[in-house]
Parts: C-alpha cells; structure tokens; sequence
C-alpha cells in the first residue's frame, strides 16, 4: 500500500559563510567535513533526501546546531537552500518565483513555531484570521472562519484578548489555529510544544494527535525530545551535524540504531511502548500455549500475560495464525536491559 | 617553553602602552615646550578660506543653481508653500483664524478641553486632569496666543518629522548603502549643534515659520529613523517566519508585521521627536520671530528674569505634558479588544463630549472671556519674580559674587588661559597618540585630520575656548554624577528619586538652564559652566547606575564569598565591570555640554557657538556652519576615542 509523495526532498544543502555556491562548486556538489573546517564553512544542512507520503508525520529530531530547524525552514523556503531541491505534489520550490510562493504559502502550507511568532498587536482572532486577512478574505468570512478554529483548539471565548495575556499553552494553540486557517495540505511544526511546562506539553501532544486523526494533513514536525517524538511520530529522521544519520520508524530506530548516536538518543527510551512483539519473538508454527497475542502489539500491552505465564506465549498474526513464542526471559531482558537487542 | 614565550610576550605587551604613553608624553612637552610659531598658532595668511567658499556656494546654490527643468530657488519655494498648507490650518484654529472665511480661532476652553481629553483618553483620569490643568495654566497666565503659536508649530513639525524618520528607517534596513550613508550623516547631524542648522536654512528659506519648522525638523528626524531601524532590527525573527508564512507580500509583511510589532520602539522614537522639537522651539526662534520661544529669549537677552521664568515655565509645562501624554502611549496595554457593547459606549461617550466641545465653542461665543482671557483677567507672576530676584541679589549676591569672582579669577581664568596657549600642532599630535593608543591608525589619523581640521580653517582659539568650558563642565558632571549615580545603584529608595530626577531635567528644553543660573551668577564663565553642568549630567548617572545594575549577581556573590568589604566590593569588583557602560554614558555627556556649550554664548560665551550667532544676521553661512563643524569635529574625537575604548574592554570582559 504505497502512497504517493507528498513531500521530497532531494540532495539539499545549506551552506553559511562567503560565497557558498562556489564553495559547492569547488568541491563537485560534495564538501567533505573536513573540507567544511578547512575553509571556515558552516554546513547546516548536508545532502539531505527524504520523502513525506500524504498524511504522514516525519519527526525530525536532533540536538540544538543539528540543523533541524535550518532544513525545516529550507523545505518552507523561509531560508535558501544553497543546492537541492524540495518538491511539492512534484513542482520544486527551490525554483518558485516570489508570487508562486506566496500563492504557496496562502494555500498549501501552515507553519506553527517554537515561540508561537504571534502578532502582539492583533487579538487571538485577528492572529487566527491574519492569512486570509492578507489574502483579503471579507471580514465577516475570515472571523466565521476563526470563530470556527477558536472552537476547534479551544480557545472559545478568549478571541478578544492579547496574545500576552495566555498562558504558554493558550498561545501556541493560537498559533496552530492560525496556520490551520489557510486549511493547508502540508503543516509544518518547528519544535511546537518545547516551549512549554511538561504537564502542558503532554496535553498539547494529545491535542495534536486529535487534530491530525480529523484532519488527516502532511507533517514535518521537529523536535530535540526523543519521547516526544515517540509519541507522534510515523517515522523519525536522526540529524548530526547537518546529516541524516537515520530515517525509519521509531521502532526500528531503537531495535537497531545506525551508530552509537542514535543509539544515546534511543537509550532512556520507553521500550516497552516502541518494540512489538514481532520484534522479540522466535519464530515457530506450533507453540503450544492457551495464551496468544498479536504479533503488531506492544511489549507494554502483552507485558502482564507473559509474566504471568509460567510458559512462553504463543504468537498469531492478523489472520490469527501461530506465527512465534515469546518467552518471559527474552521480554524481561528486553524490556529493562540495555544490551539485549541481539 | 612556550609557556614562558607566552608570559614574556605578555609582559612586554603590557609593558608596552606604558612605555609608548611615557614616551608620548616626554615628545609632548618637548613639543610644547620648543614648538615654532607655526606649530602654536595656524599662520593667518595661510588659513585656508573655506568659510567664503561654503558661504559663496551657498549663495550660488540659494540664488543661481539651477537642475534645469527648475532651480534651486523654485524647490525651495515648493517645499516652503507645501510646509506652510498645514501651518496656515494649525494656526488658524489655535491662535490666527481663518479671517478669509470670517471665522476666528478656537477658544482657549475648547482647546484645554480638547487636550484635557486626549490626555484622558491615552492616560486615564490623572494625565486628564493634568493636561486640563496645564493648558489652563497658559490662558490664565496670559500666554495663551504665545503658547499657541509654538503648540501650533509643534503640532506640524512632529508628524512631518516622525514620517520622514519612519521612511528613511525603512529606507536604512532595506539597503545597505543608504544605511551607512544616513548613519555617517546622523553621527554628523547629531553631534552638531542645533545653532548650526539655522544658517543655511535660513539662506535657502529665509525667516520665518517655515524655516522655523524645516530647522526643527531636520533636528527631529534622526532619533526616529535611529528608532526605527532599532525597532524593525530586533522584531523576533520568527514574527517576521509567521508573517511570511501567512502569505504576507512585502508590503504587507512591513506594514502588517514588521512596523506594527515593532510599535513600541517607534513610540518610543515619536516622545524623542517630541521632545527634540521642544528644544528646538526656542534655538529656532532666532530665524523666526514667534511663540514662546522668541519671548523667552527676548527676555533673557533682557535680562527680565521674571517674565523669562513665566515663559520658561509655559515651555517646561509643555513639554512635560507632551512628554507623558507619549509615554503614556508607549505603556497602553490593554488586556483585549473592546466587546461590541464597549465600543457602541465608546460612541456614545464620543457623542456626548462633541456636544460638549460644540457648546464650548458657544458659550465662548456668547462669553467673549472664554474666547481669548482679557489682559486685566489674567495673572502674571513676574512681578513677583522680579521682586524675589532683587531680593536675592541684594541679600545673597554680595556672597554669591565673591563666590563667583574667586572661582573666576583663582580657578578659571587660569584654566582658560592654558587652554587658550595649546599650541595646535603639539595638541593634534598628543590626542592622535592616545587614538593610536586605543584603536590604531585610523583612529589616530581621524583624530588628527579633525581636529587639525579646526585649526586650518582658522577657528583654534574659539574652539579652545568651547573646549574649555565644556572640559571644566565635563569634569565636575563626572565628580558629581558618578557618586550620585553610585548611590542610586545601591540603595533602592533613592533610586526612583534619582531616575525621576533625571526624566524630569531631560524634558527640559537646554534654555530653560539658563535661567537660574543667570539669576544667580549673571553672565561669564561660572554661569555657562554650571548652565552646561545641570543640562549635560543626566547621562552620567543613568549609564553609572546601569553598569552597576548589570555587574552579574553571580560575580558579585562572589566579591561577598571572598570577604571584601563594601569599599572593596565597590572598588575592586563593581566599579570594573561598570566601566565601560559608564564610558559610554561620559560620551554622551560630552555631547550634551558641546551643545550646550554653543547655547551659553547667547549669554556671552566667546566660544564656536558665538561664531555661529555672529554669523547669523550676516548671512555668513560658511562661518556659522564651519564653526558648528568644529564642535561636531571636537564631539566626534572625544567619542570615537571614548567609545572604541569602551566597547574593547565591555568584550574583553565578556558582557558585549
């Protein structure tokens, strides 16, 4: 079931210091680390190339100065890539003209930042309707609209007041109704909910979780806290030093770690929410126990039947065939051992 | 090995100033001391004539320069029609009327009941009650058509001003050539002082309200566009991220986003462009007869101390009045946007204070006293004044006097006479070493160009002269300053007192110093310097008590941990680290005497600002402009100097 790309992101480089597009040319397109520190160069984004299929969520994690936040900012063109190319529904926007990426931007992508970026000067309703205000959407449509996405975030009731007088939490949500306004198909969320307590960022995760089972959008959405990523991710992007180092789902990321970095970022990680049994499990057709469970579900979930067990637990897949065993050894040593993914 | 390569590097790096310094100062003196007649004083015949140059292309470009399709005069006369369009509409309703259409100005109530509600409007029930209050004060005192005709000028050149600042920010932030074309030309327009400016507009524009305004303006519109590019600089990046997000054009990103955001700083811009324009009120009376300003200094240069305090206070009331009803703008923060039943109350209230204003106008139709107060029915306090002045000169001056001749003779004469020997060359040379000293050559060469500069064109004694009483004053403002601004960093009560004290004396227009200190000391030396003194200490304190304020916590935790005493604390940790922010507050201080400085010749100084005012009703344009030149040339060494050593060391410690 393969859908189609949404997103692509192909060869792209962002490269700071003097004239960095002969300092490209120099290098054939391809600057070494080393050639970076030789010439005093700063690759913020090294050869980068992803896709994001329609409606799913590419976290994108690493440390502060990963660049993280630069190849976000270069995939909405906020920031000039040096070379590559970023495609929508296939039409690059590396290449676009001015007006064709203010067409974009009014209609196809929403964008919600770390320090929310809101208007002091507007109300949480003008803040929620301030692009279709730029697009000269009429009055009374554009605040039916915010009303609307007030409604939805729940902010009902406080579209007359100023943005600094919400809490961090009341404020963000602002910023995510505002750049759900446009109704975008690409939603991009730089570090949304870092910015705030971790009781309420729990809540907002939730509440973004919500949100994107009803409306179903494309996401690139950074982060530098792994659970958090965890948690909504559909795959995880690894950056270092303007790299990818690793790009699939969480629960490959934590099975098997591409080098010793991803491996510390996946270390505290909550196992037993990310491994499946499949995962664990030695394959054989004919297990012998009354106790099943599925081969897609959690260590978390089948935890208490197969320490319950005195026997290992038989394994079926979804046309509820015996597939495997898990043993109560091989979980536990699993679940609370660091060294246990062989 | 290299570890004592290093500290012997070290050692003779630090011993190298000192012996450059000492060596410096040994060549000086010899240089002082043997210098020939032409190194001492500028041979006259070989002065270059620069000044009949500036003065005779001024002429040709006032009288004859032409760009073809129209000359200089007739732009001249374009821009001055356009000026005087809104003047003639501001004038006719606070103090002319409009006789062509048979209507007579605003009466003085519905004028003070205008202002009394903006004042409310922006500020609430007090800053009401106090615009009210003040307003009054200028009808019931009798210089209400006075007063008038300076708010109307205010009135105009404000907004004129605060928009040609806002476009030429703008303008500075979207291109870098323009930026360092206009921060070069502001660093020059603000270092010269405001006397300067009246000669060459007076040239292209004559006298009268228009050049009045254009002065004015011009002296008005660098703090906004500074304001503005400061403000559109530090709006959050991520602000300007959601605004293009949002699908903003340009234009709409700037208008909608940036500017807006932004507002506070460019308030903040608005309140010093109304208090430039205050100050100026006055200096600009000298091309155009009119206002407050023109009375004042009549009755100065008179010698009517009690008239002269009636005006200076009408002016003070003014500016402190336009001064919070800005401020206020800057604070207003509300919580929401008003609901639709408080806005249809906030129609309703603004119907009913129309009518008000209406019947204003009425019953000043039917009572002609509401009009225009009659002579007989207002006060004056100049008698008084007068009486209580006579009373202080026979009882305090004979002590005051000995005061004042003392100091004269045994301090300042002498203090000014060695000013007056500094040889040129020997002096251009001493302080071109200390900027080699601080920042390296091009320092040192800028330096000396400048102020060799003075001395080309023939202006080194009058410049010695302002460079005297501007040191003397520099140096007791940092005496008295820095243990006030000392106090106010450390002990928090006197410090709303002090900053108070402070925002007050800053509201001030300079001319207003000249007053007590007039009536105390009468005219020379010792007046000047204490009237530049009480004008130019302000920044000294704010900058003292701001590094002290900005000395880390954990470093002063540290000072206590290691048991020094209060002494040691102040002098060995605080002191240190608030160097470099007090430097820079010297700088401005030096600023504020220059001009003064070229103030204090209207009461006689023979200093550059003397040279300006001489040249004035001559229409010597080249003297008057060359001269405010050389104080902007003697303001931009002290503070290149200061500056560049300032923030070396604010990096060197870590808190740039």
């Amino acid at each position: 079931m393969s859908k189609p790309n949404k997103i692509s992101c192909r060869n792209l480089w962002k490269v700071y210091g003097k004239d960095a597009q002969s300092f490209m040319a120099v290098h054939s397109n391809a600057p070494s680390l080393e050639d970076f520190r030789r010439e005093q160069y700063v690759g913020a984004v090294r050869n980068v190339s992803f896709e994001v299929t329609t409606g799913e969520i590419l976290v994108v994690m690493g440390l502060s100065g990963s660049g993280k936040s630069t190849l976000l900012r270069c995939l909405a063109r906020l920031i000039d890539a040096t070379s590559g190319a970023v495609c929508f529904d296939g039409q690059d926007i590396t290449k676009a003209t001015p007006e064709e990426l203010i067409e974009l931007r009014r209609h196809k992508m929403g964008m919600v930042f770390q320090n929310f970026g809101l208007l002091p000067h507007k109300t949480v309703l003008q803040n929620i309707c301030f692009p279709l205000d730029v697009q000269g959407i009429s009055r009374t449509r554009r605040e039916e609209r915010g009303m609307e996405l007030a409604q939805l975030v729940g902010l009902a009731g406080k579209e007359n007041f100023y943005p600094r007088e919400l809490s961090g939490g009341q404020q963000q949500r602002v910023g995510i109704a505002r750049s759900l306004a446009v109704e975008p198909d690409v939603w991009f969320l730089d570090e949304p909910f870092s910015a705030l307590d971790p009781l309420i960022r729990r809540d907002m995760q939730d509440e973004f979780l919500r949100l994107q089972r009803a409306l179903n959008k494309t996401i690139v959405f950074v982060t530098h806290d792994f659970e958090e990523a965890v948690r909504v991710a559909d795959r995880i992007a690894i950056m270092k030093d303007g790299a990818l180092v690793q790009l699939g789902r969480p629960e490959e990321l934590v099975w098997c770690p591409a080098d010793p970095y991803v491996a510390e970022f996946t270390r505290n990680a909550p196992r037993g929410k990310i491994i499946s049994v499949g995962q664990i499990m030695v394959p054989t057709s004919a297990a012998a126990s009354e106790i099943s469970i599925r081969i897609d579900q959690k260590l978390d979930d089948v935890a208490p039947l197969v320490l319950g067990s005195d026997r290992s637990v038989k394994v079926i897949d979804h046309d509820d065939r015996v597939v495997g065993q898990v043993e109560r050894d091989r979980l536990i040593a699993v679940m609370f051992s660091d060294g246990a993914r062989q | 090995m290299t570890a004592s390569a290093d500290s012997a590097a070290s050692r003779s790096k630090s011993i190298l100033p000192g012996i450059l310094v000492g060596g410096a100062a040994v060549v000086s003196l010899i240089l002082f001391a043997v210098a020939p007649d032409w190194a001492r004083q500028w041979p006259a015949e070989q002065i270059v004539p620069l000044r009949d140059w500036v003065t005779r292309f001024f002429q040709w470009l006032a009288n004859e320069a032409s760009f073809g399709l129209f000359t200089v005069k007739d732009l001249t006369r374009l821009v001055s029609d356009i000026l005087s369009g809104p003047l003639t509409i501001t004038d006719g309703l606070l103090h002319k009327g409009f006789s062509q259409f048979g209507l007579a100005a605003l009466p003085w109530i519905t004028v003070v009941l205008i202002m009394g509600i903006v004042g409310y409007a922006i500020g609430g029930g007090r800053l009401g009650i106090a615009t009210t209050l003040g307003f009054a004060y200028l009808a019931v005192f009798g210089m209400w058509p006075d007063a008038m005709k300076t708010f109307s000028l205010v009135l105009v050149t404000v907004p004129i001003a605060a928009l040609i600042g806002l476009m030429l920010g703008i303008l500075a932030t979207r291109n870098q050539l323009a930026e360092r074309v206009l921060s070069a030309l502001f660093d020059v327009m603000q270092a010269t002082p405001h006397l300067a400016y009246l000669g060459p507009i007076a040239i292209f524009f004559g006298f009268g309200a228009v050049p009045r305004l254009i002065a004015t303006a011009i002296f008005a519109v660098p703090p906004m566009a500074r304001c503005t590019i400061l403000g559109l600089r530090t709006v959050a990046p991520e602000i300007i991220e959601s605004g293009l997000m949002s699908g903003c054009t340009p234009r709409q990103l700037l208008w909608r986003v940036q500017l807006p955001a932004a507002q506070r700083t460019l308030l903040v811009g608005l309140n010093q462009v109304i208090m430039q324009t205050l100050a100026m009120v006055v200096i600009a009376s000298l091309i155009g007869a009119s206002g407050l300003g023109h009375r004042l200094l009549f009755s100065l240069q008179q010698l009517q101390m009690g008239k002269a305090i009636e005006y200076g206070v009408a002016i003070v009331v003014i500016a402190i009045l336009l001064d919070r009803i800005s401020q206020a703008l800057i604070a207003r923060n509300p919580a929401r946007a008003p609901t639709e039943a408080e806005k249809a109350a906030l129609l309703r209230t603004s119907v009913i204070l129309g009518i008000l204003l209406a019947s204003s106008i009425l019953v000043a139709w039917l009572v002609p006293a509401f009009r225009l107060l009659p002579k007989d029915m207002t006060f004056t306090t100049a008698p008084y004044w007068d009486q209580s002045i006579r009373w202080l000169s026979r009882t305090l001056f004979v002590y005051l006097e000995f005061f004042r001749d003392d100091v004269t003779t045994y301090i300042l004469v002498p203090i000014r006479n060695l000013f007056l020997s500094l040889p040129w060359l020997p002096t251009c040379l001493l302080v071109a070493t200390a900027g080699l000293l601080i920042g390296g050559w091009r320092l040192a060469v800028t330096a000396f160009l400048l102020l060799g500069f003075i001395a080309a064109i023939g202006f080194w004694v009058p410049a010695m002269m302002t460079l005297y009483l501007t040191s003397m004053a520099v140096i007791i403002c940092v005496l008295l300053g820095l243990p006030i601004g000392i106090c106010a960093a450390h002990r928090p009560r006197f410090t709303r007192f002090a900053l108070a004290l402070c925002d007050t004396l800053q509201t001030f227009p300079s001319f207003i110093y000249l007053i007590p200190v007039i009536m105390l000391f009468r005219v020379g030396d010792l007046a000047s310097i204490i009237a530049i003194i009480a004008y130019a200490m302000v920044p000294i304190i704010r900058y003292t008590h701001l590094g002290l304020m900005r000395v880390p916590a954990n470093t002063l935790e540290a000072g206590i941990a290691c048991g020094c005493t209060g002494r040691q604390m102040l002098l060995k940790v605080e002191l240190p680290q608030a160097v470099p922010e007090i430097l820079l507050g010297l700088t401005q201080t030096i600023t504020m005497a220059l001009f003064m400085t070229s103030i204090t010749a209207l009461i006689g100084s023979r200093d550059l600002g003397q040279e300006i005012l001489k040249a004035l009703p001559a229409v010597d344009t080249g003297r008057g402009l060359l001269a405010g030149l050389s104080i902007a040339a003697i303001g931009i060494t002290a503070t290149r100097l200061i500056e560049t050593w300032a923030v070396r060391r604010k990096r060197e410690l870590g808190l740039a």
